[in-house]
């Protein structure tokens, strides 16, 4: 079962899932395989890894080097297709265009989403993180603490595979065994990143990344994924097996065509599609939920962008997962006589304390890491080692001047020469040129290192999205409007990922490559731009103060959910997207024991 | 340096050197600046196929541009025992292919690049009375040492080393992104493995380092 078109579906469904990223492929996989009639519609058009990822190719094989360009923002080869800061047909509107204020949003019209390119930086939210508000009074708490999550984590650590190690440190949660494969070797500069580091007091501990670094557990997961499940037992078990293991080459942004690492499409949706119960439409642009006479969800809306046609489809179940700010528009552009203000917003909330992550960077060059003799450094591409935020018991004694931390991921080695590897050295060599330059560049290449921060935002009333009045996109549907604002936590907490980052590049006997930003307005990066949106539609214990309980089921339409990061309360240092996928996974098990017991 | 400043840059340099416009290929080029014919190859290129300069946009460098443009890079990145010139690794044709290509950054480094090419053989000609390629290597030298660094440049030649920068960057990009570059640099990367097994460890004793340097819970 299989793709179809809008003149082939169904007439009903039992879940409508909108999108097909990290969100909606854990969602139509865990409804699918536990036997529900699923469908998924999804904007982009259809993307098939096995044969369109450029694995191998080298710079010159594409145009301008493989250059970033504005067609294709994160170079040619990247994975995002029909996506970028702008969607061509498809605006948003920034209410300034100043450093401080603006929100830039990420998309990628694709079956996919952004799991196709991102990092695949896969790490757990620690029990502080479901309790921020309590532990320091700001923001948020989470409806849930970190026991009910764990044991999605696991099972999405299991389903996708996600390398790293148990390290036992503070708010940094271990996994159940046999959860995480091993972790890659370091590379050179990740040892020597570690060494200087510890000379600050800085941990480096192994990386968790969704990349394979041996086959998954066919034998003894599937039992633990889909209990008491045989058929899905058999799917899962015949797609590890089929799925390959990292062979050491290839940047991971570009995709991978062997399935080592997690992309929706090569994960999620080969097995969900195997278990005969999912349908997808692909070039199918959701906006609006329709309701029954009861107030309850029909089905959704949706254009057929292949004929720009008007089109319906209905479902028991309405489960959004289009990205954060994108779930957020389609509710508020669901606007009835119930509810003028747009769907599950009786609380005033949707679109509200949209957040990112805090991002600010440092590169420096290392003469221990001059003129060594060739090494094949590709590893899984990235991230075989990180810093997990170590500051917590001084952060809560109030020592830092900032209440949330950050974690620091590392760049190093001898990577594929492109475009800008030799690119800017005038400050190393004095502006050499001829066959002195060709020397220069031998002894400095794979001499460089970089740091980048990422740190926790605390939600806040500046940081919101709503429909803009006048605007529409190509479609004729109203688009976003974005309002965005630092606090001095975020900024004060950038600037000291700067000392830090000197800090440790002066242990490690290097030189930092340009100014360390000591004013942290400066030293931190635009909204949206490290590209982490969640929030809009926050979870919560109550229907005034929150969208959805914790389920994501909204409080104003029990057979609406949201899957995506919209419902985070709190955006903690960790990368997003492996908590997407437990809390979708979470939320699924609930809609199939709510349409169990006939309660949707 | 933005088109504006670059066409400011190009009229003062006309305005001291009045006599060495003869020949007119360099400046109109840079001074009209036409819309690049060429489209973009949008956000939904085939990435899997091979892509040649001049397969998506046609190449606009003159062939005295092209001339001036092999002469300089091949001066930056020279033929040595270990690898080829810059010009004999292509990357005249890939220098050729990023101007002309219609995309901001390639025309803000378009406007950059051919007032700069224009500008060397003027200046070649200012002091030794000929074009840049015409002119000795020792010559050839004398100017590129003023001009080949930003922070030490006489304030006579900020503009030009502005230009040479650039160029120097975009002629090592086009250069190490190829096969011979790669070889230059002694990657070995790009190839499948079995397994991974990080540095050896006679290189980390080296360096003072153990293989056990990350913590381990
Ligand atoms: C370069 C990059 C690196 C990243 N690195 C990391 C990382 O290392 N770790 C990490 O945790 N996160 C990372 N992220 C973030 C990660 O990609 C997202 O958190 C994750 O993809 C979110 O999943 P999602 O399903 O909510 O959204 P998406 O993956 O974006 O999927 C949403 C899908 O919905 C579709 N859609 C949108 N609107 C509609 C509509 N109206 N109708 C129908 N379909 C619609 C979209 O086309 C898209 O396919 C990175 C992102 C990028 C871009
Ligand atoms: S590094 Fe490994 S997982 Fe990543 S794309 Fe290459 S083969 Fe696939």
């Amino acid at each position: 079962m299989p793709f179809v078109t809008s003149a082939t579906l169904n007439k009903r469904y039992d879940v409508i899932v909108v999108g097909s990223g990290a969100a909606g492929g854990q969602s139509a996989y865990t409804l699918s395989m536990e036997g529900a009639r699923v469908l998924m519609l999804e904007a982009g058009r259809k993307y098939v890894p096995e044969n369109e990822t450029p694995m191998f190719q080298t710079p010159e094989e594409g145009p301008l080097r493989g250059a970033a360009t504005p067609d294709k923002r994160f170079g040619f080869y990247d994975a995002t297709i029909n996506g970028g800061w702008e969607v061509p047909g498809e605006p948003y509107v920034q209410t300034t265009h100043a450093a401080a204020g603006r929100f830039d949003w990420w998309r990628a019209r694709m079956l996919g989403g952004r799991t196709n390119h991102w990092g695949r930086i896969s790490l757990r939210n620690g029990p502080y993180d479901f309790r921020a508000h309590t532990r320091d009074g700001l923001g948020f708490d989470w409806p849930l603490s970190y026991t009910d999550l764990a044991p999605y984590y696991d099972k999405v650590e299991m389903l996708v595979g996600v390398y790293g190690n148990n390290d036992g440190l503070e708010n940094t949660p271990d996994s159940a065994p046999g959860c995480l494969l091993p972790p890659p070797k370091p590379i050179l500069s990740d040892l020597l990143i570690a060494q200087g580091a510890r000379r600050v007091g800085v941990p480096v501990i192994a990386g968790h990344r969704a990349v394979l670094t041996q086959k998954l557990d066919f034998n003894t997961s599937p039992a633990r994924l889909h209990p008491g499940n045989p058929t899905a037992q058999k799917i899962i078990a015949a797609d590890m097996q089929a799925r390959a293991a990292c062979i050491w080459a290839t940047p991971c942004a570009r995709g991978c065509s062997i399935r080592a690492n997690y992309q929706s499409t090569t994960v999620h949706l080969p097995p969900a599609l195997a278990s005969g119960n999912l349908d997808i439409v692909t070039d199918a642009m959701a906006h609006e939920i329709t309701l029954d006479r009861r107030g309850l969800a029909s089905g959704v809306s949706f254009i057929d962008k292949t004929s720009g046609k008007e089109c319906h489809a209905s479902a028991r179940v309405v489960v959004l997962a289009a990205s954060s700010c994108e779930s957020v528009r389609i509710l508020l552009n669901s606007k009835t006589a119930r509810f003028p203000q747009g769907l599950a917003n009786s609380s005033g909330r949707v679109g509200r304390y949209l957040m990112d992550t805090v991002g600010s960077s440092l590169g420096g060059q290392i003469p221990l890491l001059e003129s060594l003799p060739p090494l094949n450094e590709d590893g899984a591409s990235e991230s075989h080692v990180y810093t997990p935020w170590w500051l917590y018991q001084e952060q809560l004694a109030g020592k830092l001047g900032f209440a949330r931390g950050y974690h620091i991921e590392f760049g190093g080695g001898k990577r594929m020469p492109g475009l800008d590897t030799l690119a800017g050295i005038e400050w190393l060599t004095g502006g050499s040129y001829g066959k002195k330059f060709k020397e220069d560049a031998r002894r400095y290449y794979g001499s460089f290192v970089s740091f980048d921060g990422r740190g926790e935002m605390i939600p806040n009333e500046g940081s919101f999205c709503e429909i803009d009045p006048q605007l529409k996109d190509k479609w004729g549907i109203p688009v976003l409007r974005f309002h965005w604002k630092w606090s001095e936590h975020e900024t004060r907490q950038a600037a000291h990922m700067q000392k830090t980052f000197k800090e440790i590049i002066e242990a490690m006997g290097g030189r930092v490559n340009g100014a360390v930003q000591t004013d942290g307005a400066q030293a931190i990066q635009a909204g949206g731009s490290i590209i982490h949106e969640v929030g809009g539609a926050l979870m919560g214990r109550n229907a005034h103060s929150s969208v959805t309980n914790r389920w994501g089921q909204t409080w104003d339409v029990k057979n609406v959910f949201l899957a995506d990061g919209a419902v985070f309360p709190s955006n903690a240092d960790k990368n997003p997207t492996l908590t997407i996928m437990a809390l979708a996974w979470r939320a699924a098990d609930h809609i199939l024991d709510l349409m169990r017991r006939k309660d949707l | 340096m933005d088109r504006r400043t670059t066409i400011k840059w190009m009229l003062a340099v006309s305005a001291s050197m009045p006599l060495l416009h003869q020949r007119a290929a360099g400046i109109d080029a840079s001074t009209a600046l036409p819309p690049v014919p060429g489209q973009g190859y949008g956000t939904d290129p085939d990435l899997t196929r091979i892509y040649h300069p001049g397969d998506l946009w046609p190449l606009l460098l003159t062939p005295v541009q092209r001339r001036t443009a092999g002469a300089l890079c091949d001066l930056i990145i020279p033929a040595d025992s270990a690898s080829p010139s810059a010009s004999a690794a292509g990357v005249v044709d890939f220098l050729a292919e990023w101007v002309s290509a219609p995309y901001p950054h390639q025309q803000a480094d378009r406007a950059l690049i051919l007032a700069g090419l224009n500008w060397m053989d003027s200046e070649g000609v200012r002091r030794f009375g000929k074009d840049f390629t015409a002119l000795e290597e020792a010559e050839q030298h004398l100017i590129c040492d003023d001009i080949c660094c930003e922070q030490t440049a006489q304030p006579a030649f900020t503009e030009a080393a502005k230009f040479f920068a650039r160029y120097r960057d975009l002629t090592a990009g086009g250069y190490y992104s190829t096969a011979a570059g790669r070889k230059d640099l002694q990657y070995i990367g790009n190839v499948p493995l079995k397994s991974f097994e990080g540095p050896p460890l006679e290189l980390l004793q080296k360096l003072g380092l153990s293989p056990d340097e990350v913590q381990r819970g």
